[in-house]
């Protein structure tokens, strides 16, 4: 039997099941919010082309509109200053092979829970990896904090110095890249990197470290609690954007 | 240098005659056309002629619209060598009346017909004040859409304040003349009205009652301007014009309107006809108010301004009375069938002093004042005019 | 005096709400000339040039010495009431639903006679002032009110026909996340504005000032973004039945032109919210309030477009912005030409720079947030449909007025050249 006649019938008998890592687009989901003289990200909009009407008598759509970070969305390389001259660094060119791999979730909401500014570091990865066994090469990483089930204003957690939100230091991505090799690094926060994360060294060293490396990332991922710690594949294409930094996606996960 | 105030010439050789009316309807789906039509019908027929023979046609009428005294030619058939188209509203007969006669006397026309009539369909008053005037559309009509009534209310609220005029004053003279018209059977009003029943009148827009408004409706009025011989050859009854005035738009800088145009030009009308005030027999005003009236008494030299209300007090206002004014019930009994209303005292006037006024007929009437009053612009009526005419006792010429 | 009006009561299911009727719309073209001075809340009659008489009703010529020379100029607005009616009859259905009606004939003490509306409190032959308004067609009309103030007055009943008191009725801010906004909600308050509705745009931003705004008397914050159809739909299938007046304080200003911004990025968000925005507003709550503009004491009365006077004319260091304006000022106008039935005001209120975050390097005058609110709140008190707040919208649409393309060269001149 072959892997995937094989997987096939595990997921047909319910041995292999699907999990939804994704946030509806929704107008009001929050979205990232830079100071207001910057460009600031697109919030997903929807206007109604016809709806069994006169625009359109038998049939119903919407044009939508939205920035490539809008949403639970996937951030290419070419992202960030630190990606912009490498190779396939853009949604399009990046080798499908890696919207599809596996995935070590790191389980920090006991952690978020008591702090919000909490920051993931490399003692803590290593404590992890006591447990679970060291990160595999190519792996995809998420960092679960239970942000996900908080909504509204709580969500972002803006202040006037502001968002405060989880997220790792410079030294645990640059451990992560660097010394495991994962392929990328996801959150369930509107970015990879902290609220605070401008404060840190480099500024948003999620951003600047990953995609300098040609890693990947993930962000608004929802329901991470429904993952195991290993063992899980995860499905993350975006769109075929031209040139595109990065999409929102439908974010999958096969869980045993 | 010319002489600028040269003596008008007197209406020799011209005489009007053959009085038409046709009865009003309050509502009727017939158009204008039918009513002139009809008019000049019994006009002709009346006089004895063949349409042909009118060559000369006047027309007014609010209510003709998209057509004009042009349009009516054709429409009836007329092809007359001198054409006029009169929108004086309540001054059309008395300008009718001398324009045609300055027609006929110069030879522009011999027979010269008369007519106004209006329709009156169930929306057509509202229509006609929402589009009366540009100045009525831009400055009136947007303040309560009273129409005339409002417009009177304020010259009656100011005449009464600055004269001492009372209702029961206005009262008398509207009571008189419905007395007078229960005796013309074509008066849409026939109800007995008393004093008291006009002062306890529901108010329509003060110090305006119920018993001071006219009641629009359909009808029509002719009559013909001739060649007296012709009248003569036909052997019609005719009636002689001693004078006639017309003035437009008098007295601008009165801040409101409290004397008519007849006030500026009454000498000359007096001293034209040759005869004084109390040599009338009988007065048919313009009467689509009675302070209009009141004012009319005034400013044609019966009484000095401010006297009207003594005046009216003073005085019989019946056929029979002392002084018979409006004998056919005005508009304010007969009803006031729109530029038709500016014929009606003229109308009367003529079988007045041509002996057919059947049961209105004021006894011996041989001299009579006929006003004209017209087109409330916008605050203030602009028209105005007036003829003193007197009965052909010989059957001469004038 | 008047009696001062009640709060209404609550709105009868059963009863089919009132729909509106207009008194006389048709103007001559000449006669429109007052109606943009009512607009704006000046009284004025046509002047001649070349003798100086003063004229009314409107004319196209001199009736003194037929000079073609006449302007519309301001006039002292004192005068006599010499006769009066109380109009009890009327042929117009708008007039017959609101009789009785008083009117009379005012000397000016300019040395005109006028025809005009009668406050109730003029006293039979006594003195009054003039204001000239715009009544429920849109049209220039004068009232003749009391020389000196009286109490209640602003509740004469014909007198409200042509303001639109915020006084009982229900007012939707459609921003409350700026201070512009928030001054509103605090005026619309004080003038006795029965609820506030208050839009609030991403609830999950919080703002200074958000509890002092929601501390405000009768204020209720509601979800609302302009940017966004559905969030404008629901919201007004919520409370659009019940929005008396709608003030759009939603702006997006930004400095910059064409080619110092490279993309259309920031041109879009300034389209999304001064144009599309306030096209999702009237597409959302026109309707409901075109219904309701005779809908009893809080009826549908007003719509106020906030406008930055560089709606006019461009500004180019404020280029972009200003050409948004400019799209938002035409839209206000076929708004106003599709709102004509229903007696409901739309209100353009240009301002110059206001005193915010993007106007914070550029010299005075500005324009404070309160003095905004005070001056929109006067105007829907007074009736007015256009005004100018601060000395900098004063000024340029003035020059507007006297020569468009003289203050198109004056704000496009190349400074120091």
């Amino acid at each position: 039997m072959s892997a995937l006649a094989h997987l096939a019938a595990s997921l047909a008998t319910g041995a292999v099941k699907t999990v939804d890592l994704t946030h509806t687009l929704d107008p009001d989901f929050p979205v990232m919010i830079l100071p207001p003289e910057f460009g600031q990200c697109a919030r997903f909009r929807v206007e109604e082309v016809s709806r069994y009407d006169e625009r359109g008598p038998g049939w119903y759509w919407r044009n939508f509109s939205c920035g490539e970070h809008t949403g639970t969305h996937f951030d290419a390389p070419i992202h960030w200053i630190s990606g912009r001259d490498l190779p396939n660094a853009t949604v399009d060119a990046i080798p499908t092979s890696a919207f599809v791999g596996p995935v070590c979730v790191l389980d920090c909401s006991a952690e978020a829970a008591e702090d919000e500014d909490y920051l993931l570091d490399v003692e803590a990865i290593k404590a992890w990896e006591a447990t679970h066994g060291e990160i595999p090469a190519g792996a995809w990483v998420l960092m679960r904090t239970d942000w996900s089930k908080k909504s509204g204003a709580e969500y972002l957690n803006m202040r006037e110095d502001g968002a405060h939100t989880p997220g790792p230091t410079s030294e645990a991505i640059r451990f992560l890249v660097e010394t495991r090799e994962i392929l990328g690094f996801g959150t369930e926060t509107v970015g990879t990197d902290a609220g605070q994360g401008a404060h840190l060294s480099p500024p948003y060293p999620a951003h600047y470290i990953l995609h300098g490396a040609g890693k990947l990332g993930l962000q608004c991922l929802a329901n991470l609690d429904q993952l195991p710690a290993t063992g899980a594949i995860l499905i993350c294409p975006p769109l075929k954007i031209k040139h595109g930094s990065g999409s929102p996606l439908r974010v999958l996960a096969l869980v045993e | 240098m010319a002489d600028w105030d040269i003596k008008r010439q007197g209406y020799d050789g011209v005489v009007a005659a053959v009085p038409i009316s046709i009865p009003y309807q309050r509502f009727t789906p017939d158009p204008a056309h039918w009513w002139l039509a009809r008019a000049l019908g019994d006009l002709v027929r009346g006089a004895g002629l063949r349409p042909s023979d009118i060559d000369g046609f006047t027309v007014s009428s609010f209510t003709l619209f998209p057509d004009t005294a042009v349009g009516l030619t054709q429409h009836l058939g007329l092809t007359p060598r001198w054409l006029d188209h009169i929108p004086m509203g309540g001054a059309s007969g008395v300008v009718a009346l001398r324009r045609a006669a300055r027609a006929v006397q110069a030879g522009d026309a011999s027979i010269v017909a008369c007519v106004a009539g209006d329709a009156s369909h169930v929306d057509s008053f509202r229509t006609m004040l929402s589009s009366f005037s540009r100045f009525a559309q831009d400055a009136s009509y947007p303040y309560g859409s009273g129409g005339p009534n409002a417009s009177f209310a304020l010259l009656t609220d100011h005449y009464m304040r600055k004269y001492g005029a009372t209702r029961a004053d206005f009262g008398k003279i509207a009571v008189a003349q419905r007395a007078n018209a229960r005796r013309y059977p074509s008066a849409l009003m026939q109800r007995e009205l008393s004093l008291q029943q006009y002062l306890d009148a529901r108010p329509i827009s003060d110090p305006i009652h119920l018993f001071d408004c006219v009641m629009p409706c359909a009808g029509a009025e002719a009559f013909l301007v001739m060649r007296a011989d012709i009248a003569a050859d036909l052997g019609l009854k005719t009636v002689n014009i001693l004078s006639t005035i017309e003035r437009h738009n008098a007295y601008p800088n009165d801040p409101i309107q409290d004397r008519g145009g007849w006030a500026m030009d009454k000498d000359e009308l007096w001293d034209m006809a040759g005869i004084v005030p109390e040599q009338v027999d009988f007065l048919q005003t313009y009467d689509d108010y009675p302070v209009i009236s009141m004012m009319q008494f005034e400013d044609l030299g019966f009484c000095a301004k401010g006297e009207g209300p003594a005046f009216v007090r003073e005085r019989d206002l019946e056929i029979t009375g002392s002084f018979p004014h409006n004998t056919s019930g005005g508009q304010l009994s007969v009803g006031q069938a729109g530029a038709a209303g500016g014929f009606l005292g003229l109308v009367e006037a003529l079988r007045q002093l041509t002996g057919t006024a059947d049961g209105t007929q004021v006894k011996d009437a041989s001299y009579g004042v006929v006003s004209g009053f017209g087109m409330i612009n916008y605050d203030r009526g602009v028209c105005s005019g007036a003829a003193v005419l007197a009965a052909n006792v010989t059957g001469d010429t004038g | 005096m008047t009696d001062p009006i009640r709060k209404p009561g609550r709105k009868n299911p059963q009863i089919r709400t009132v729909q509106p009727t207009l008194p006389p719309a048709f103007r001559s073209r000449k006669a429109l000339g007052f109606t943009v001075a009512a607009a704006e809340g000046r009284f004025c009659l046509q002047r001649c040039d070349d003798c100086g008489k003063l004229t009314y009703p409107a004319r196209e010529a001199c009736p003194a010495c037929l000079s073609m020379n006449l302007h519309w100029q301001d006039v002292d607005p004192a005068g006599q009431l010499i006769a009066e009616t109380t109009i009890r009859t009327s042929t117009n259905s708008y007039f017959r639903e609101r009789m009785p009606w008083r009117s009379g004939t005012v000397m000016l003490d300019a040395g005109v006679s006028v025809l005009a509306h009668i406050h109730g409190d003029v006293a039979p032959q006594g003195r009054v002032r003039m204001i000239a308004r715009t009544d429920k067609s849109g049209k220039g009309v004068m009232m003749a009110l009391p020389e000196e103030d009286v109490e209640n007055m602003a509740d004469d009943k014909q007198l409200r026909e042509l303001t639109c008191d915020p006084k009982h009725r229900r007012v939707l801010i459609t921003d409350g996340r700026t201070e512009v906004g928030q001054a509103l909600a605090k005026a619309m308050s004080g003038a006795g504005a029965g609820i506030v509705f208050v839009g609030l745009a991403e609830q999950w931003r919080g703002f200074a000032g958000q509890a002092a705004l929601e501390a405000i008397a009768n204020v209720e914050i509601v979800p609302l973004d302009v940017t966004n159809t559905t969030s404008v739909q629901e919201c007004a299938g919520e409370i659009g039945g019940k929005v008396d007046i709608l003030i759009n304080t939603a702006q997006h200003t930004r400095p910059g032109g064409i080619m110092g911004r490279r993309d259309v990025v920031t041109s879009r968000d300034e389209m999304e919210v001064n144009y599309f925005g306030l096209m999702r507003l009237m597409q959302g709550f026109g309707p409901g309030m075109r219904a309701r503009g005779a809908d009893g004491v809080n009826s549908a009365c007003a719509w106020v477009n906030l406008l930055s006077v560089y709606a006019l004319s461009n500004k180019p260091d404020f280029g972009s912005t200003s050409a948004s304006q400019a799209a938002a000022l035409s839209l206000a106008q076929c708004f106003r030409a599709e709102m004509a039935g229903s007696g409901v005001k739309v209100v353009n209120a240009y301002h110059g720079p206001l005193e915010d975050e993007w106007h914070q390097p550029l010299p005075p005058p500005k324009v404070s947030p309160n003095r905004l609110a005070r001056e929109v709140r006067g105007a829907l008190q007074q009736g007015l449909e256009d005004i100018a707040i601060g000395e900098v919208a004063l000024d340029v649409r003035m020059r507007w007025k006297e020569d468009a393309g003289v203050l198109e060269k004056e704000l496009t001149q190349i400074e120091g050249m």
